[in-house]
């Protein structure tokens, strides 16, 4: 058990950078979820701090040891591949033995480790069989046990549920998670499925083009996504992006002209442009005379206990202003129609328009508005 | 195979047959002209039932040799087969499985060169090499010893090809799961790439033994002395021979001893042979 401390690691294949100085400070205990789309650089920084692949520059520290230069085995780690890499010749005690035996324990420690392992993973029944006689559950469990009994500083797991159907999925989702929990060990875990992030991290590290675009808890990376690259990659579906400008102290101007003036958020000074991000699930159907904009129904998916309308802003270019809002399943809508809705109050996010970098409340200018603009001119007139 | 129709099934059968019974006949022969006296085959009607004389034949190949034809008895030929067959076919496996170890696993320098100087000697068969793989051969003062015999064999493009692209199916991740466990490179190649290859191992060891098995020009090449004869050499020896009708009952009985060696070989090792062609689980 020990902490992780990666700085500014870069990895370069020839004269192509496909990590560009990533730094993350693991503490003990703690379980990282790093999370990114195919591509991104996440398994190449999990297998730098494996040992796996070679460190371009930068430095990787786990137990206050910098290890840049030692064999994985050196390291004092254990890993989960994707695909589990079980020795197919090798009965299920072989598998999780090997490593022991290799490190020189004796045949009775071996025993009680890989005892006390398979226990916890409800393989005992399974030690004499083959890894090609066991489902695939049990192999990511095998796999598992194989770290487990290890007693490693560190757990590096790559996409280790890819293989399974969803159902078992989840079941292992959960697994995983008590796991850690209970033996208490460093988890550095690596998908590209956000919904596996979100419930297994104690802390996400959203990487996006070999940059670690933000790291922090899943609640703070769901409310304050630090980039709009965050902001769509995490949530389902993902949230809107509004293209918009800003008017000063009457609102956000959209690209078909209509006028947003979120409740709770500061705005930027007039004429600076920005991306007005809404998630789905905070836009309310509300009372035509209410809404902040309104939604041209084009599709409706029905997903029984909520229903997605799809759609645009009226008079919205193609492809421009497309918007999703994520009703309660006992709304009835129609493709055709017009949905008058509000943006829940302090949801609006706002990014500059140019870097895609979130709008920190400091930085926005104008008070933000305490009650509804609509209302008030509704009520002038 | 997909369609049950007669008239197909009667039709592939009819084709395995005339086929099987192409293959077998001169076999089949070769075994009656075994079991006949001197004359039969003499007498220009090929006898095609075993005869009475298959004893005194076999005795006589075994313990006493073909003196007209020069040829000791044939057990201790059938040993130099046998040391020569085995030499190169574990030598070839041995030696093949380590260059393809090292060229799939290990970045060095000129690793592709490596490569492809092996697999071009595929198209140098020892026939084409002979002269100067002679020569060196006896400069070496090999000449006449099993070591002469074998190792010039020994290097081969075609196993090491195979075992290379056989390492190449085994999943990457085999190789890094056993580098986080803590096992060097032999220890990886020990544990968990040769039970992994025991299949293709096996296979190609058949493969192998035969081919030693039935080596020709290279043993008539360089041994003079009768101890080092093989006993293919022995068979042409006793078929040419000077001033005299060969004997071919006494060759025949020959020809079914020297294939009593690989014919075992295919049949003790069936099993794991049509495993190692055919299976790819990993």
């Amino acid at each position: 058990m020990s902490a992780i401390n990666i700085r500014n690691v870069r990895k370069s294949y020839g004269s192509v950078e496909v990590i560009h100085g990533v730094s993350i400070d693991i503490a003990d205990g703690e379980f990282i979820v790093i999370v990114g789309p195919s591509g991104c650089g996440k398994s190449t920084l999990l297998r730098m701090v494996a040992g796996l692949e070679t460190i371009t520059s930068g430095e990787i520290e786990i137990g206050g040891r910098v290890v840049n230069r030692l064999e994985p085995r050196e390291r004092d780690i254990a890993m989960v591949f994707q695909n589990y890499a079980l020795y197919p010749h090798m009965t299920v005690y072989d598998n999780m033995a090997y490593g022991l035996k290799i490190a020189g324990l004796s045949k009775a420690d071996i025993k009680t480790r890989v005892a006390k392992a398979a226990e916890m993973l409800q393989l005992t029944p399974y030690l004499d069989r083959k890894p090609r006689a066991l489902s695939g559950g049990q192999r990511q469990r095998v796999a598992m046990g194989r770290a487990l009994v290890r007693d490693p500083a560190a757990f590096l797991l790559d996409e280790p549920l890819s293989n399974l159907d969803a159902k078992l999925r989840v079941q292992m989702r959960l697994e995983i998670k008590q796991l850690q929990r209970s033996v208490g060990t460093t988890a550095l875990y690596v998908t590209h499925d956000q919904v596996e992030a979100m419930t297994l991290a104690d802390r996400l590290v959203v990487m996006h083009d070999g940059v670690a675009e933000q790291i922090d808890t899943p609640m703070a990376v769901y409310s304050r996504p630090a980039t709009t690259y965050v902001a769509g990659f995490i949530g389902s579906p993902a949230m809107n992006m509004l293209p918009a400008e800003s008017a000063g102290n009457r609102g956000l101007t959209l690209t078909n002209g209509a006028v947003v003036k979120p409740r709770g958020t500061r705005l930027p000074e007039a004429g600076r442009k920005v991306i007005l991000g809404v998630r789905p699930e905070h836009l309310v159907l509300v009372a035509p005379g209410n809404a902040d904009l309104e939604l041209d129904v084009i599709a409706i998916e029905t997903l029984g206990a909520d229903t997605l309308a799809h759609g645009k802003l009226p008079g919205a270019a193609n492809g421009d202003g497309d918007l999703v809002a994520r009703l309660p399943g006992s709304v009835s809508v129609k493709p055709g129609d017009r949905l008058p809705l509000a943006i829940g109050p302090g949801m609006a996010h706002l990014f500059d328009a140019g870097t895609g970098a979130r709008l920190e409340e400091v930085d926005l200018t104008v008070d933000a508005p305490t009650t509804r603009t609509r209302k008030k001119t509704a009520a002038e007139a | 195979m997909v369609e049950n129709r007669p008239f197909l099934n009667l039709l592939s059968h009819l084709v395995l047959i005339v086929g099987v019974v192409i293959v077998a006949f001169p076999v089949y022969v070769a075994i009656i002209a075994s079991t006949r006296g001197p004359n039969d085959f003499m007498s220009g009607i090929i006898p095609l039932l075993p005869g009475p004389h298959t004893l005194e034949n076999y005795r006589e190949v075994l313990f006493a040799g073909v003196s007209t034809s020069g040829a000791p008895p044939i057990g201790p030929m059938m040993l130099n087969s046998l040391v020569m067959a085995l030499t190169i076919a574990i030598g070839k496996i041995a030696i093949s499985l380590l260059s393809a170890f090292a060229i799939v696993y290990f970045r060095f320098p000129f690793r592709q060169l490596a490569f492809w100087a092996i697999f071009i000697t595929l198209m140098l068969p020892v026939e084409v090499r002979i002269v100067p793989t002679f020569k060196v051969v006896a400069d070496l003062h090999l000449l006449d010893s099993y070591a002469g015999l074998s190792i010039p064999l020994i290097a081969s493009a075609t196993a090491t090809f195979l075992f290379r692209q056989f390492f190449l199916t085994v999943p990457d991740e085999l190789a890094e799961a056993a580098r986080v466990d803590g096992a060097g490179p032999m220890k990886f190649f020990r544990d968990i790439l040769l039970p992994l290859s025991r299949t293709n191992i096996a296979a190609l060891f058949v493969i192998l033994f035969i081919y030693g098995w039935n080596q020709y020009l290279w043993p008539l090449m360089i041994t003079t002395k009768p101890e080092y004869y093989t006993i293919v050499m022995a068979i042409k020896r006793m078929a040419d021979v000077a001033d005299a009708i060969p004997r071919w009952n006494v060759v025949m009985a020959t020809v079914v001893l020297a294939m009593l060696p690989p014919v075992l070989v295919v049949v003790l090792m069936q099993r794991l042979f049509v495993k190692g062609l055919i299976e790819s689980e990993k």
